[in-house]
């Protein structure tokens, strides 16, 4: 299929290819972390994480309508305090979520996946009610739209860098929660064994409250960050669903590195294959992969070592 | 809704008591306004001396509720200005609306209530090609009367189905013609969501792009409905190079495949998009910003400029607010009831096979779209209009076919 | 907190009575009555139909509860073998429909109207069993029991359960969708195989045909109820509940839990596909949106309503959730999505056994009391009732 192009312009499309692949990778990173937290580190299956997603979407939304409407100095930089209101936001319906549901469960974990299930379509027709059945449009600052000019042929997507930029960011300060923080030391004992982290003096559920908190807080992050790229309606979230709780699985569920290392294999496969066969076929094969390699190693790509 | 009457036994009871001071108390004068009932409907449908049964039936909920939000209330609107005016054959609408879920055997289950049960003279509804399907059997087993709106693939035929969105050919054809003749379209790439419209569509636009135009296809990708990462096959438009994007894309797909193509460098205003799956209805969630620049096939507009139009969409906003907009299968849905009347009052009942049979070449000139004509396959002639999106969210109508089109829903040589 | 499963769980383990005990041949009783009497008498032909398109959820739910209730296997892929029972009989009677005569303005007249609209011109290879009807109704239950076996060997060899077996079945329900919704050519496409018409030269599509088939329906739920209790009442069942409790005591003890695992599951697929086919029997079509995940997660919840532990509740539950569907959304199409979450929330919060376990709480305490006060004194504690369905 390659020998009418010239090499230049080859090039110039596999490394567009790359970003590409980059740029979905951060897509999956970002909607994988706040899943990893609330799975890996709870074991609770949270079926409702679209839906927190969509709530930082829909939280854009009204952010940049407010910012047209009374403060249109302001609106290029609208997003930043979009996505910090979308962190709230999210992250204190998890909150509360976690307080009126999801604590009766934690002995129950495929009950959490029914309850939230529930949730979720309460959530989405809560959305219809208030937002409407369609899909809402979210007005970008015109510095988020269009592309960096590389070379003549070479063109990144501004959008797809500042995905990128926010992931980054964000998987930082997650890994320095979680592994430099005391918050984050209390995190993973109450993980590791609730009865003796409750016997050292750590409040148990609070922890749990918090950790809740900040996985759903930062899926409304990636929320308000997917209004650049995808669609914000009331029943958005469900597309994001499926491949997110894969990415956790296929990278061994306790572990953040092995969900980056995941999200990245999956996102490099699905990228390539789309660009050489048809994008339903890639889909298909990229999950028949993750599922066959699941099968022969069902613990995923990283596991920690512990001791059960 | 009316929940009073669901039960059949309720239902007989209470139409029993309507009817009774009608027949015996009462002078007939009373209800002149229409002629009798028994003269206008012999087969047991749900008409009385002041009321007609329609079924509306959309999805309310579900992902279908985004697009068949525009349907039913263009159905509604058409219907309240109906009975404004004095209804059908002197008897108000009287609607009774369920909801398709978007779930396919649903529709078929809420499609069997409306005519088994609510006995509907007729049905406005279905949005989906699949949901069609579904329902078709019932509506053909039960001999009821189904006013579909959308757009579809064609390659269907039934006596109780009007079909009053345009089949494959109606709308791609001239679509195609123009951008080879105006913008020197000869080489192509399709995008679709990977179901049997896009498939279908894209197989009728090959063969017209290879057999008549002598163009050639560099591209062709179908993506999982609901896929949402379109930055792959970008790239290979920036490789392929083709004159023409072609896509029908669909759904939240549509959505990031336009904010992502805006945001890879592709510029609309140089390259040339044309697209049969963007409506009004659609801009308004990718963005006017995103897609202004690209063409757009339908055979509606919002901004078509004639008298009709101008009424309807005052009308519309009247009824349903301000920033609603309207989009092509909107105003096909709102075609519906006044081609349902029509036939009725030429049938002079609402039987039926008598308002099957008074359909074909009925002319329906109050149309926003202008003038139509029903074809005896039950399909609309109209015209095909192309239009370039603007930031606003609107339509600039750049082309209008002059004549209109014949509906061609078995296209020979197409398939 | 006292984990309610678990309480149920020892009050069926000591269980060591009879195939069936009065009060489970009482409840069978009723049930048939219910089934084959009372609401064929009751409803309209329009109304029966319905219920016997929720009866073939009923399957589905039936089979939960021995996989999911009684071994411990959550699977979110019901659907599959749901939608592939359903396909293979839809493959059957689309055949049928698609004689030379009814589908003479074809280009390739004799095979379904979808192949020929994608310019396929002969049969394809895995359409050509489904020309015959004995061959057709050992496949519908075998391709899909086939289906299930590979998944669920290979998984259970390597000891994947619990939530991850949860989620691989839901990454395969969405891989499924997606090959059959591209593919439309051989399989119709998200359309599904639609128009269907007569099995065997027999009308399917009458009122009088859909009576009877609710009836066979119904024969066939209660059959299944019959193999499943016999399941549960057999030494296998008792391995079941004991491997889904301690699993790896029960592997100590030197007995094979995949296998045991291997089977449950399959049994749930084969159950699931005899509702599929059922469903395409009365419903007249079959389609992908089946397959998916949303119908396979909703099917867990009937089983979860009517009590994950009871297969009498598993039919009831499948009863009430539907009819509670169909009438929520007949008065208030706007809220029903309210309804059906909330259902789910308190199903899981508040009655996690169900309607069997509200039954065996509160009515069936009383009416033992009742019944065994005429002959003798109380029994001394009656807390959780008798393990009975």
């Amino acid at each position: 299929m390659f020998g009418d192009y010239s090499l230049g312009d080859l090039g110039a499309i596999f490394a567009m290819q790359g970003f590409a692949g980059l740029i979905l990778f951060s897509v999956y990173v970002l909607m994988a972390l706040g899943l990893a937290i609330i799975f890996g580190q709870m074991g609770v299956i949270n079926m409702a994480h679209g839906e927190f997603m969509i709530l930082g979407a829909y939280m854009t939304y009204l952010c940049s309508a407010f910012f047209q409407t009374y403060l249109p100095a302001l609106f290029p930089a609208y997003f930043f305090l979009a996505m910090i209101l979308a962190f709230c936001a999210s992250g204190a319906l998890g909150m509360l979520v976690e307080w009126a549901l999801i604590r009766h469960l934690y002995k129950r974990p495929l009950d959490t996946l029914l309850a939230t299930w529930g949730l979720s379509l309460i959530l989405q027709q809560a959305y219809r009610s208030i937002f409407g059945a369609r899909e809402v449009g979210v007005e970008l600052p015109s510095w988020l739209i269009g592309s960096v000019q590389v070379t003549d042929s070479i063109e990144i997507p501004i959008n797809g860098l500042f995905v990128m930029a926010v992931t980054t960011l964000i998987t930082v300060g997650v890994a320095l929660l979680i592994y430099r923080s005391r918050f984050g030391q209390q995190v993973r004992a109450v993980m590791a064994n609730r009865p003796m982290a409750g016997a050292v003096g750590i409040d148990t559920e609070k922890i749990d409250r918090y950790t809740f908190g900040l996985g759903c807080g930062i899926a409304g992050v990636a929320g308000s960050a997917f209004t650049m790229i995808g669609s914000t309606g009331p029943t958005s979230g469900q597309l994001y669903i499926v491949d997110t709780f894969l990415i956790v699985v296929f990278g061994g569920a306790a572990s953040l590195l092995g969900t980056i290392a995941s999200a990245f294999s999956i996102s490099q496969t699905q990228s390539t294959l789309e660009f050489f066969l048809s994008g339903s076929m890639a889909k298909v094969l990229t999950l028949l992969a993750v599922v066959g390699i699941l099968m022969l190693r069902p613990q995923g790509l990283f596991t920690l070592k512990v001791r059960r | 809704m009316d929940r009073g009457l669901r039960s059949p036994l309720r239902r007989k009871l209470l139409m029993g008591l309507a009817a009774a001071p009608a027949l015996s108390l009462l002078p007939r004068t009373a209800f002149a306004a229409g002629p009798a009932t028994s003269a206008v409907s012999t087969t047991g449908l749900a008409v009385t001396d002041t009321e007609v049964t329609c079924g509306i039936l959309h999805s309310i909920t579900g992902t279908m509720a985004i697009s068949e939000t525009g349907a039913q209330q263009a159905e509604k609107l058409a219907i309240a200005q109906i009975n404004e005016a004095g209804g059908i054959l002197g008897r108000k609408i009287k609607i009774i609306q369920e909801d398709g879920a978007s779930d396919w055997p649903t529709f078929a289950e809420k499609a069997k209530k409306l005519l088994v049960n609510d006995k509907c003279a007729a049905v406005m509804g279905c949005w989906t090609s699949a949901s069609r399907k579904a329902v078709l059997p019932v509506f053909e087993q039960y001999n009821g009367l189904l006013y579909y709106p959308t757009f579809y693939e064609g390659l269907e035929q039934s006596k109780n189905v009007f079909y009053t969105g345009q089949e494959a050919t109606q709308q791609i054809l001239a679509g195609l013609d123009w951008v080879h003749k105006e913008k020197g379209g000869d080489t192509f790439f399709f995008v679709g969501s990977d179901y049997i419209w896009p498939r279908t569509s894209n197989k009728i636009a090959r063969k017209h792009v290879e057999n008549v135009l002598k163009g050639k296809v560099v591209g062709e990708e179908y993506f999982p409905l609901g896929h949402t990462q379109f930055n792959s096959v970008i790239n290979k438009i920036k490789l392929t190079k083709p004159k023409v994007i072609f896509t029908d894309v669909v759904g939240g797909s549509n959505v990031a495949f336009y904010k992502q193509l805006k945001a890879s460098g592709i510029d609309l205003s140089k390259q040339v998009l044309l697209t049969i799956s963007v409506t009004e209805d659609e801009i308004d969630g990718i963005g006017g910003d995103n897609i202004a620049g690209a063409y757009s096939c339908m055979k509606y507009f919002q901004s078509i400029e004639n008298e009709n139009n101008k009424k309807f969409v005052a009308d519309f906003k009247k009824m349903w607010g301000e920033k609603t907009v309207i989009g092509d299968v909107t105003q096909a849905a709102y075609l519906g009831p006044y081609l349902w009347k029509m036939a009725c009052e030429k049938a002079g009942s609402f039987d039926v096979d008598k308002v099957v049979a008074a359909s074909p070449d009925l002319e329906f000139k109050g149309a926003p779209e202008g003038y139509v004509r029903i074809d005896p396959n039950h399909h609309l002639w109209s015209k095909t209009r192309v239009g370039k999106a603007k930031t606003d969210g609107q339509f600039e109508i750049v082309y209008t076919s002059p004549e209109l089109i014949k509906p061609d829903p078995f296209p020979k040589g197409y398939q | 907190m006292k984990n309610p499963v678990q309480t149920l769980t020892k009050s069926v383990t000591v269980n060591d009575n009879p195939f069936m005990k009065p009060i489970e041949w009482l409840s069978l009783a009723v049930l048939a009555l219910v089934l084959l009497v009372v609401l064929p008498s009751l409803l309209d032909a329009f109304r029966l139909n319905l219920v016997g398109k929720y009866l073939t959820y009923a399957f589905v739910a039936l089979g939960l509860v021995i996989c999911w209730g009684y071994a411990g296997i959550l699977s979110l892929g019901q659907g599959c073998f749901f939608g592939l029972g359903g396909y293979c009989m839809a493959m059957y009677l689309k055949l049928e429909a698609s004689s030379v005569e009814n589908t003479k303005i074809q280009s390739t007249p004799g095979i379904p109207d979808f192949m020929d609209w994608n310019q396929i011109t002969a049969l394809p290879w895995f359409w050509k069993p489904f020309q015959s009807l004995p061959l057709t109704l050992i496949l519908v239950v075998a391709v899909p029991v086939l289906f299930a076996f590979v998944i669920s060997a290979a998984l259970f060899k390597r000891r994947v359960g619990g939530t991850y077996f949860a989620i691989i079945t839901q990454a395969i329900a969405a891989i499924l969708t997606i090959l059959i919704v591209g593919q439309q050519g051989y399989t119709g496409g998200i359309n599904g195989i639609t128009d269907l018409r007569t099995l065997h030269g027999w009308d399917i599509r009458t009122d009088g045909a859909h009576t009877i088939l609710y009836f066979v329906n119904g024969g066939l739920l209660i059959g299944c109820i019959l193999i499943a209790q016999f399941v549960k009442k057999s030494k296998l069942g008792r391995i079941l509940v004991a491997m889904r409790d301690k699993e790896d005591r029960v592997r100590f003890s030197g007995y094979s839990v995949a296998g045991f695992k291997v089977f449950a599951f399959c049994l749930a697929a084969a159950f699931a596909a005899i509702g599929g086919a059922m469903f395409t029997l009365q419903v007249g079509f079959m389609s992908p949106s089946f397959v998916g995940i949303v119908p396979s997660i909703e099917m867990v919840i009937y089983a979860a309503v009517g009590g994950r532990m009871s297969l009498f509740g598993a039919v009831w539950g499948t009863l009430l959730v539907n009819w509670a569907k169909t009438s929520f959304s007949e008065s208030f199409p706007d809220l029903w999505l309210f309804g059906l979450g909330a259902l789910f929330i308190a199903v899981v919060l508040a009655f996690p056994n169900g309607l069997a376990g509200i039954w065996r709480e509160h009515v069936e305490p009383r009416l033992t009391r009742r019944v065994k006060g005429l002959r003798a004194p109380p029994p001394a504690i009656v807390p959780h009732g008798a393990p009975a369905e």
